[in-house]
């Protein structure tokens, strides 16, 4: 196996053996689907305006639950050294890690978003996967930022608090077009007036994900 | 070989090595020795490829090292005081992990003779967060010596083991002496050190205050010796 695919793998099979990290995450966005669900009437117009920032709210703020533990969880059983010294690129280490984040991220995602459209009464079936594409680009991009400042953050002293004081201002480009990019697709219903922020969201990706790379060496070296 | 000539490490104006000059060869056993802070486990780091020198250079077997990082890890086996293993994975799905890291051929076989030569076979469906402090750092060993390393490098490798533990790892890293191995060991036990090493080396604040044969060396002499070139009692 590739070794990016097999520290996501390790990461993924840890999780599954202590479900620590998804289980956080889950709760967290469960309740703030279901605290702003309390803010509307049943059948209320404004639901499609608010559903974007909402849903973005849940997923960010779960998915820095998840970064953070990513590599406090190989800092603490000591393991982040025996990383490094694998005779691979370092950006496959970053690379593989990013993968487990994003993983998490979306299993999150899974429920969540079928769990969003029930609770406030969602017809979007019919954008459903240009919706599923915005919010995979967007999970993908705030993985790729977050997993970096999550190996820088985890040497800080309150790791924990650092990583969303770090993490909010670079993910900005990230977060405005992904909710733009899907509150455009619910408010009009198509595809079209949301496609300019799609670009904007692909490219800070890849732009993310070339820095990321190139920049995790100089993070976890001395 | 490990040829380490003139070497520097500065962390902005604080110098954790300076001007370290060493040549280690295969079949020798090295203890580094020295006090809390002396640069011992910056120096561990340089060797293994996980930091870069400020100043001078590093050749392992002829290849500078620093601009064939990959290659060097391949050949290095760390034991330090953290077991790198996971505790949600069991002792066979850790090492599992490891051979394919490292590309590792046959390791289903390299595992079972692995398991085998520390005594973990009867262990291998566990988890690791089950096992004692001695088995986990047995099944560290065992890590490390999957890759069948050149290069040993144990960091403290007695910190927190009881009397019994440290003894089964001494007739363990006895066993890891080989004619094409280099062994380098950092401690803070002078004695067991000395007995265990061909070679040994002082560092004090940064420097190699001096080195020599541990074999030919008496304990009470070095341990005086040692006091008086570290300023601490040992």
């Amino acid at each position: 196996m590739h070794p990016m695919l097999t520290i996501a793998w390790k990461d993924i099979l840890s999780e599954f053996r202590s479900r620590e990290t998804i289980s956080s995450m889950l709760i967290f966005c469960l309740i703030v689907v279901v605290v702003f669900n309390f803010m509307f009437e049943p059948g209320s117009t404004q639901i499609r305006e608010m559903v974007p920032g909402i849903l973005w709210v849940a997923i960010t703020f779960a998915g820095i639950l998840g970064l953070n533990r990513s590599f406090i969880y190989e800092v603490d059983q000591g393991c982040l050294l025996g990383l490094l010294l694998c005779p691979v690129d370092h950006y496959l280490l970053y690379l593989g890690k990013m993968l487990g984040n994003f993983f998490f991220m979306v299993i999150m995602e899974i429920i969540i978003i079928p769990f969003m459209i029930v609770l406030f009464n969602l017809n979007i079936l019919n954008i459903l996967l240009p919706l599923v594409l915005i919010v995979f680009l967007g999970t993908l991009g705030f993985a790729a930022v977050g997993t970096l400042l999550s190996a820088i953050s985890v040497n800080t002293r309150a790791r924990e608090i650092m990583l969303p004081i770090l993490l909010f201002p670079i993910a900005i480009p990230i977060l405005l077009a992904a909710v733009k990019a899907t509150g455009t697709l619910i408010n009009e219903n198509t595809i079209t007036g949301a496609q300019s922020w799609i670009k904007i969201l692909t490219g800070f990706d890849i732009i993310f994900l070339v820095l990321s790379c190139l920049l995790f060496e100089y993070v976890v070296e001395d | 070989m490990i040829k380490i000539e003139s070497l520097s490490k500065s962390f902005g104006s604080f110098y954790a090595l300076r001007d370290v000059n060493l040549e280690i060869f295969p079949g020798e056993f090295w203890i580094i020795v020295g006090p809390n802070g002396a640069g011992k486990t910056t120096l561990l780091k340089i060797i293994a490829t996980l930091s870069q020198p400020s100043k001078g250079k590093i050749e392992i077997d002829g290849i500078f090292s620093v601009g064939e990082r990959i290659n060097i890890r391949k050949q290095i086996g760390f034991i330090g005081h953290q077991s790198f293993l996971y505790d949600n994975l069991t002792v066979e799905e850790n090492l599992k992990f490891y051979s394919q890291m490292y590309n590792l051929d046959n390791p289903i076989q390299r595992i079972e003779k692995m398991l085998r030569q520390v005594g973990l076979q009867e262990q291998k469906s566990n988890f690791v967060r089950n096992l004692s402090r001695g088995m986990q750092q047995r099944l560290s060993i065992g890590r490390a010596l999957l890759i069948d390393p050149k290069i040993v490098i144990l960091d403290e490798p007695f910190s927190g083991l009881d009397q019994n533990a440290i003894d089964n790892f001494v007739e363990l890293f006895t066993s890891l002496v080989s004619p094409d191995r280099i062994i380098i060991m950092t401690t803070h036990n002078l004695q067991l050190g000395l007995h265990l090493a061909t070679n040994y080396a002082v560092l004090s604040k940064g420097k190699i205050v001096k080195k020599g044969f541990a074999r030919a060396t008496d304990f009470s002499k070095f341990k005086q010796l040692y006091s008086e070139l570290t300023g601490e009692m040992n």
